[in-house]
Formats: C-alpha cells, sequence, structure tokens
C-alpha cells in the first residue's frame, strides 16, 4: 500500500485503552507528588510563623482524618510529615505515589520516551529510599524543594520527548485535571487554617499566610505585577481561581482540559469524548459566572468541595467512556471510513 | 593484579604477532588460559588481524579504567532500567543482567557457518512439525519413534491438520551453541518456545559501543539493530490472508513478570502495543483489542506467554493472562500466533538426539552445525556404550528439564553410578547420554583482572517466508571461575557479541 500523505494526519493510530488510563493517571500522580510537597513546604512556613494548626489543615484538605486518626493520636509536625511522605501504609502518601506513578509509568514503557522512563526509575527509587533522617525538621524543606524539581524535571521531559498523539493528551487531561483539584485544596488549606477564627481575617498573620500560599503555587511574583498592591484575600482567591495567565488557576486548567477532551473528539473522532465536553464547559461557565467575592461569600470551601466532586465525576465519565471495565459494553469496531488502515473490510490490492 | 606498565595509553606497539607478545605488560599479561579454547587468545590458532588489533587495544588499557567503565555500564544499565524485577513479599528489587563488557568476538567466516547452520536447523524443525502436524511421515518412515512425539507432553492435538500460515511454527527461534577444545561450534539446544534474551543482544551492544568507542573504533561490526523489523516484517506477512495492513501485537503477563523489560523491548522495536490478554477479546472467533476508540481488530500475535496460558478454554483453565477463545480463532485461521501453539514437542531433550536425522530425512543434508555427540539409550548401540563408559559421561533422562534426574560421571561417586546404572537399565528409553563438554572461554573482566570464563552463543533466527539471523547471538558468560553454569539463575552474565563484517 502506497502512502501519499502523512499517516498520522488520516488515520489516528489505536491507542489501548489501558495506556490512556495509566497516562491519565501517571499525569496526575505525578502532580500530586508535586502539590502535595508544595503544600508540606508552605504548612511548615505557616507553622514557623505561628498558625497554631497548621499540620491539622493537611489531613482535612486531604479528607484523610478517619485513615490518619486510625493510627495516629495528634496531628503533630512530626506524625503529619512522616503520614505523608514516607509511610507506605498510607496510600495518599509522597512514597505510595511515587510507587504508583511508577507501576503506571512501567507499563507505559512501550509509549513513553526512554528519558521519562530512567528520570522516573530513578526519582521513584530516591523516593523509595527517604527515612526518618530526610524529613527531620531541618530536613523537610530542603527535601519538599527536590521532590518539586524531580517532578518539574519529569513535566519538563514530557514536554520535550513525548510523542504528541492520543496518549499524550490524556496525559495533558490528567495533569490539568489533577492541577485543577489541586489548586481548590491549596486554597482551601488557608481557609482552615484562619476560619473560623474570623479576627484573623485580614490581619497581618492573614497577609504574610496569603503571600505564603502564593509563594507555595509559584505566583506570588506574577501577583505582584499584575495586581500590585491589592493583597485583600478575596483578590489573591480570585487570582487563584479564575486567572487566565496563571498556570495553575482553576480556570487555566479547566480552560486546558476542556481543549485536552476536544481534541480527542475532533482529531481523533472519539465519541465518548462529546459529553465530556460538555460538562467541562459547564464547570467553566459556573466558575466564570461569579466574582471572587460572591464566591467567598457563598461559601469558599464549599466552592472547592463541590469543584472537587465535579471533577470526580468528569474521571469517571472519562474512564466509562475510554476504558470501560471487562464485561461492561464496549464500542462496536469502528467503521471502515474513519480507520481504513486496520479494517478488514478493506479490498485487497 | 596488574602492574604498574599498565598506565601506558594506546596500543602497544610492535605487538601484532604471536599471542605470547601480549603476555609481557598489560592487562593480559595475567591472564592464563592453559586447557580451553579461547575466544579472543585463539588457542585455535588462526590470526585475524583485526582481532588482534581489537585484543591489542584492550591490553593497552589501565585496569582501573576498565573498571570504571563497567560501572559506569552498570550504572547505565540500572538506571535505564534494564533490568529484571525480583518481588518478594514487600519489595521489588530491580536487578541488572550481570554485564562483562569485554566483547566476544566471532570472525566473518565463523558466522558464515553459524549462519547456514541455524538456517538449516530452523527449516528442519518447521518441516518437522508440520509433518507431525499432519501426515507424520517422518512416525511411519520410523526416524524417530512415534511415542517420543505423540506420546510427549508438548505435543499438542488441537494443532493437528491446523494449516500455519507460510508453514512457519517457529517465528522465533534460539539455538544454544558452545565450542569445544578444537574450537567446534556444537549445537547444545534448540529453544523453539519462546526463546528470550534479544533484548541484551542489541543492548549489550549499544552499552558497549558506549563505553569502549576506543575498542571498536573504525572496527566494522555487522549490525544488530534491525531484529524488531525483521520481526514485525515477518509477523505482518504471515497474518491471515485476505489482511491488508495487519495489526500485530505483543502479548505479554504483564509488568510483574521478570522479562517484562525485554517485551517493552521488542514491542518498542517492532512498533506495536505490548498488549495483556486482558487488553484483547474475541468475538465471532476474531480477535480484537480494546481502544479507545472501541474495539480493533488483530491479526497477529507475537506471544511471550507458554501454552498452558493463552486460552484458559482451551489449555489452563485457571489462567487469569490468557485470552478466552483465542485457540478457536487460530483454528479458524483468524489469527496467527508466533510461535505456533505446540513448537515445545520439536526443542525436546528427546527429540533434538534424532536432530541430524531429522534434517538429512527432510533435507537430504549432512547437518552443517553438529549435535554434541548423543548416544540415544533407547537404541541397543547407544545403550551399550553409555553402559561401558558411564564414568566419563553426562547421562540425561528426556522428559525432564532444569537438569533434573541427570548424572555427571565424572563427579558421580562409584555408589551413584553403581545406583544410576541399575536406574538406566531398567529403562533405557528414558536415557540421552553425552560426553562433558569443555565450554570454549572468553576474557572477563574478574576480581584480579581479566580472567577466562566459560561462554555459550545464543543466535536468534527469525522466520517469516523465509529465515533470518541476527548476526552475533547472546552470549551468556559463567561468571564462576571453573562454573559451566551460564543461566542468569545461576550467577551467569552476558556479553556482546561482535560480528566482524570483513
Amino acid at each position: 500500500m502506497t502512502t501519499t500523505v502523512d499517516p498520522i494526519a488520516t488515520v489516528p493510530m489505536p491507542l489501548l485503552s489501558r495506556y490512556a488510563e495509566c497516562t491519565m493517571w501517571l499525569a496526575r500522580y505525578m502532580e500530586r507528588i508535586e502539590n502535595l510537597a508544595r503544600i508540606i513546604d508552605v504548612t511548615e512556613t505557616f507553622v514557623r510563623s505561628g498558625a497554631s494548626d497548621g499540620w491539622r489543615a493537611i489531613v482535612q484538605i486531604n479528607a484523610d482524618e478517619e485513615r490518619f486518626f486510625a493510627t495516629h493520636d495528634a496531628t503533630t509536625a512530626r506524625s503529619v510529615i512522616t503520614f505523608y511522605t514516607i509511610d507506605t501504609e498510607n496510600p495518599t502518601s509522597i512514597v505510595s505515589l511515587a510507587h504508583a506513578a511508577r507501576e503506571n509509568a512501567r507499563s507505559l514503557r512501550p509509549v513513553i520516551s526512554t528519558e521519562m522512563w530512567a528520570q522516573l526509575n530513578i526519582f521513584t527509587k530516591f523516593v523509595r529510599s527517604l527515612g526518618r533522617d530526610d524529613i527531620r525538621p531541618s530536613e523537610i524543606s530542603q527535601l519538599c524543594t527536590r521532590i518539586k524539581q524531580d517532578c518539574q524535571t519529569h513535566t519538563g521531559i514530557t514536554e520535550g520527548t513525548f510523542y504528541r498523539d492520543q496518549a499524550s493528551i490524556f496525559y495533558n487531561a490528567g495533569r490539568h485535571l489533577e492541577r485543577a483539584d489541586q489548586i481548590t485544596r491549596l486554597i482551601d488549606i488557608k481557609y482552615h487554617t484562619l476560619l473560623p477564627s474570623e479576627a484573623g481575617v485580614g490581619s497581618e498573620v492573614d497577609i504574610s499566610q496569603w503571600s505564603a500560599v502564593l509563594r507555595s503555587a509559584a505566583g506570588y511574583h506574577a501577583y505582584r505585577r499584575v495586581m500590585s498592591a491589592d493583597i485583600r484575600p478575596s483578590s489573591i482567591v480570585g487570582f487563584l481561581l479564575k486567572s487566565e495567565a496563571f498556570p495553575r488557576s482553576l480556570s487555566t486548567n479547566l480552560r486546558h482540559l476542556h481543549s485536552n477532551i476536544t481534541q480527542l473528539r475532533r482529531d481523533y473522532h472519539l465519541r465518548g469524548a462529546s459529553h465530556i465536553v460538555g460538562r467541562v464547559e459547564h464547570l467553566r461557565n459556573i466558575l466564570d459566572q461569579q466574582t471572587a467575592t460572591e464566591i467567598i461569600v457563598r461559601g469558599l470551601h464549599e466552592f472547592n468541595d463541590w469543584i472537587q466532586n465535579e471533577l470526580q465525576d468528569i474521571q469517571r465519565e472519562i474512564a466509562n467512556a475510554f476504558w470501560p471495565a471487562p464485561g461492561a459494553a464496549v464500542l462496536a469496531p469502528e467503521t471502515p471510513e474513519l480507520f481504513p488502515a486496520s479494517s478488514q473490510s478493506q479490498s485487497q490490492s | 593484579m596488574a602492574d604498574k606498565t599498565n598506565g601506558q595509553p594506546g596500543p602497544k606497539p610492535s605487538s601484532h604477532g604471536a599471542p605470547e607478545a601480549l603476555a609481557d605488560t598489560g592487562l593480559f599479561s595475567h591472564y592464563q588460559n592453559s586447557h580451553f579454547f579461547c575466544e579472543l587468545t585463539n588457542s585455535g590458532g588462526h590470526t585475524d588481524p583485526q582481532v588482534e588489533l581489537i585484543r591489542d587495544r584492550l591490553n593497552a588499557l589501565p585496569l582501573d579504567d576498565l573498571r570504571s567503565r563497567a560501572k559506569q555500564a552498570e550504572q547505565e544499565l540500572y538506571n535505564l532500567g534494564i533490568t529484571f524485577t525480583v518481588y518478594s513479599e514487600r519489595d521489588a528489587i530491580d536487578r541488572i543482567l550481570p554485564f562483562d563488557l569485554v566483547p566476544r568476538i566471532l570472525a566473518r567466516k565463523e558466522w558464515q557457518h553459524i549462519e547456514a547452520g541455524v538456517k538449516q536447523r530452523v527449516q528442519a524443525l518447521n518441516m518437522f512439525l508440520w509433518d507431525i502436524y499432519h501426515d507424520q511421515n517422518v512416525l511411519r518412515d520410523g526416524i524417530i519413534p512415534r511415542d517420543l512425539v505423540v506420546g510427549n507432553a508438548n505435543f499438542c492435538p488441537a494443532m493437528i491438520g491446523l494449516d500455519v500460515p507460510g508453514g512457519t511454527y517457529v517465528h522465533i527461534n534460539g539455538t544454544d551453541l558452545v565450542r569445544d577444545d578444537a574450537g567446534r561450534f556444537l549445537v547444545l539446544e534448540d529453544n523453539a518456545r519462546t526463546p528470550s534474551g534479544v533484548s541484551y543482544v542489541i543492548e549489550n551492544r549499544h552499552t558497549t559501543l558506549r563505553v569502549m568507542p576506543d575498542i571498536a573504533a573504525g572496527i566494522d561490526l555487522m549490525p544488530v539493530d534491525e531484529y524488531g523489523m525483521r520481526l514485525q516484517n515477518a509477523l505482518a506477512e504471515l497474518a491471515p490472508e485476505g489482511v491488508d495492513n495487519p495489526q500485530v501485537v505483543l502479548l505479554s503477563p504483564g509488568i510483574y513478570n521478570s522479562a517484562y523489560f525485554e517485551h517493552v523491548f521488542l514491542a518498542r522495536e517492532m512498533g506495536v502495543p505490548l498488549v495483556e490478554g486482558r487488553d484483547l477479546v474475541t468475538e465471532n472467533d476474531r480477535v480484537y483489542m480494546r481502544t479507545t476508540a472501541g474495539l480493533r481488530p488483530v491479526h497477529s500475535i507475537y506471544r511471550r506467554l507458554n501454552d498452558d496460558f493463552l486460552d484458559p478454554e482451551a489449555f489452563d483453565p485457571t489462567s487469569m493472562l490468557g485470552v478466552p477463545g483465542l485457540v478457536q480463532a487460530y483454528r479458524k485461521g483468524n489469527i496467527t500466533i508466533a510461535n505456533a501453539i505446540g513448537t515445545g514437542v520439536a526443542d525436546d531433550k528427546a527429540v533434538y538426539a534424532y536432530m541430524p536425522r531429522i534434517i538429512r530425512y527432510y533435507l537430504s543434508e549432512e547437518p552443517i552445525l553438529s549435535n554434541v555427540e548423543t548416544h540415544i539409550c533407547a537404541e541397543p548401540e547407544g545403550l551399550a556404550y553409555t553402559l561401558a563408559n558411564l564414568k566419563n559421561l553426562v547421562v540425561k533422562p528426556v522428559g525432564e528439564s532444569g537438569g533434573y534426574g541427570l548424572i555427571i560421571g565424572p563427579h558421580a561417586t562409584q555408589d551413584e553410578l553403581a545406583e544410576f546404572r541399575t536406574k538406566l537399565e531398567a529403562d533405557p528409553a528414558n536415557y540421552i547420554s553425552q560426553p562433558v563438554i569443555n565450554l570454549s572461554v572468553s576474557p572477563t573482566l574478574c576480581e584480579n583482572g581479566l580472567e577466562p570464563r566459560h561462554v555459550d552463543l545464543r543466535p536468534f533466527a527469525v522466520t517469516g517466508k523465509s529465515t533470518w539471523v541476527l548476526p552475533g547471538g547472546l552470549s551468556r558468560v559463567a561468571l564462576r571461575r571453573g562454573s559451566l553454569v551460564v543461566n542468569s539463575s545461576q550467577g551467569g552474565g552476558s556479553k556482546d557479541t561482535w560480528v566482524l563484517a570483513q
């Protein structure tokens, strides 16, 4: 058979459902590790600057209270840091997330670049080797920085080497979905730290801690440049939720997620993508139609919670559409016109 | 230990001569090999100027330099994940297959001999398999006892009468070769099921060229990179008839299999999806894979699963790794499976003994590569010879694998020999015997510098409509001093195999 046009443009290569699932989760786990490192780092800063129960907030925003208190009496720096870094029994610890990222990456070795694998291999082995000495108070900030950098190295290698086909779209969808989720949790950490002690809102402690939140999301300087002297909490929340230019904002990530799913429908003819596109659009509309102040007045925590639930639903729908459980109804083989190259009904030549 | 003069860079001048010239200074000055055929220092006697050049370059390397290169290679293999994983209850440990950076070298002529021999053997294996699953002339003509074939545990009745495309059963074959005292290559064993190790051949080449660029400089080597492409082509050209653009996949047991790296490697080199059983389904006796766009047809499967696990409906019903309905689709001619089901009967120890006769029977040619001299105890002369020479022979039961139930005459006590003699006389048909082979050696980096270590060679042959042999093959090396066991499970490693292009 003679190929006269770029086969990639006309005949999309099929992507195994399992690969799609693994790529999306690889991206999510790597983002989650990075964000956890950011959150631990910023909490450490909070506590140093006087927040009374900063460590408890991490457990709350991750909804891990039940599991945490089953094995611990109190949320001390030591117990929470251990729980979220080296505790292999805790599925939300960095070591468990790194393990999960690694298993997904292992499944993906046939499709990801060798550079991606080599870096993940070294990084996950490093995380697995961490012990009590590595998470002492004097070491923890440095460790968080190292983990953050390793995650960013992964992101960079992925950007530079991962072939841009369906798998990379699922990867990007995973990254943006996770970032959208994580920014709401990062905002919530502040909510939990200062409320319900109303007295704290607007005080100097408050402002320095909101600055720390911005810093932890690498948004402090951009915020200053754009918003200059306006350091009101509602402006900062507005920036984190609604900035169209800040790479970790909710709005930016919903926009990217929307474009990823649209790409699956448009370029890869994946019929299952259509109603998910609608779902993400709906979410964007709701965010667009409210100011940050309105969101705060109606209940910032409730809003964050609601977003997190919506994102979980979207993840579930993506799974149902693209990697349905064995036994569940699968789409019948596509019509020959869409995938002429791998159809048996083609005439012989 | 290496002496101080090792520090001199560059090849030694005027060292193009007899091997003894190397012995004065340099890496080879303490290399002692008096008993065996050496792959590099050529106790067999021929002098290839390129081999000498490589040897001289190696000789001029300081030992510390060689060690630091070896360390670098190991680190690289580890980081790149060219590893197998050992699972314990709590942990997964990645191990590299021990790698020796001193290449094993084959001259062009030696390789041509091996290549021709391997092709001949693969052709005979395929003709034999077609015959025993169709007319069974070879049994009717009494070339090989019927019981040995039809009664063999690996004989697969489901294959009877099935016309596999191209008559190819063994698409991928690994022929284990050893070299005796005289430097003759002998076939130790055929691997016609799912031979492994080819990924190491290619990765060893990459690693060796990266850490030994100065040793390889200007030497024209036969390339090993085309393996994946050749394999993909073979599987595509033997896809069921009427398929325009066949979808080939590699079927792996998954990430917990110890050979998973090799599966990844091959899928990447072939440019095909690596699937697990759960990624495939059958419908109306056709095979599909689950994709994000729904079910897509699959036409050729390179499977890295044993027969038993392929299809719970046809074989082991407890297997979770296979694809229900696969064998039915296979029998309908809707899918090509490589290697075919039921090839295990051809690489059996008992059948091995008959391979020279099988080659003569189908091809009317003398075997190009000899078997290790084998005495079939089912035959009176073979039994008589074995009984008379028991203390000099290895005697193996034909039905067992993994070295069970065999006796190595020279290592056995009088009592053990007497006991074995009784067993042998009671059931001679269950045994074959062979002389003890002194495997050739190759200089290998060991604790005290370069030392001779025993090696074997597994060339890989790919057969679609014709057979192609990957130049070289896997050189496995027994890293323990004196050991003849090259298996990775018993302290074996591997090294790059260089076939000189001129």
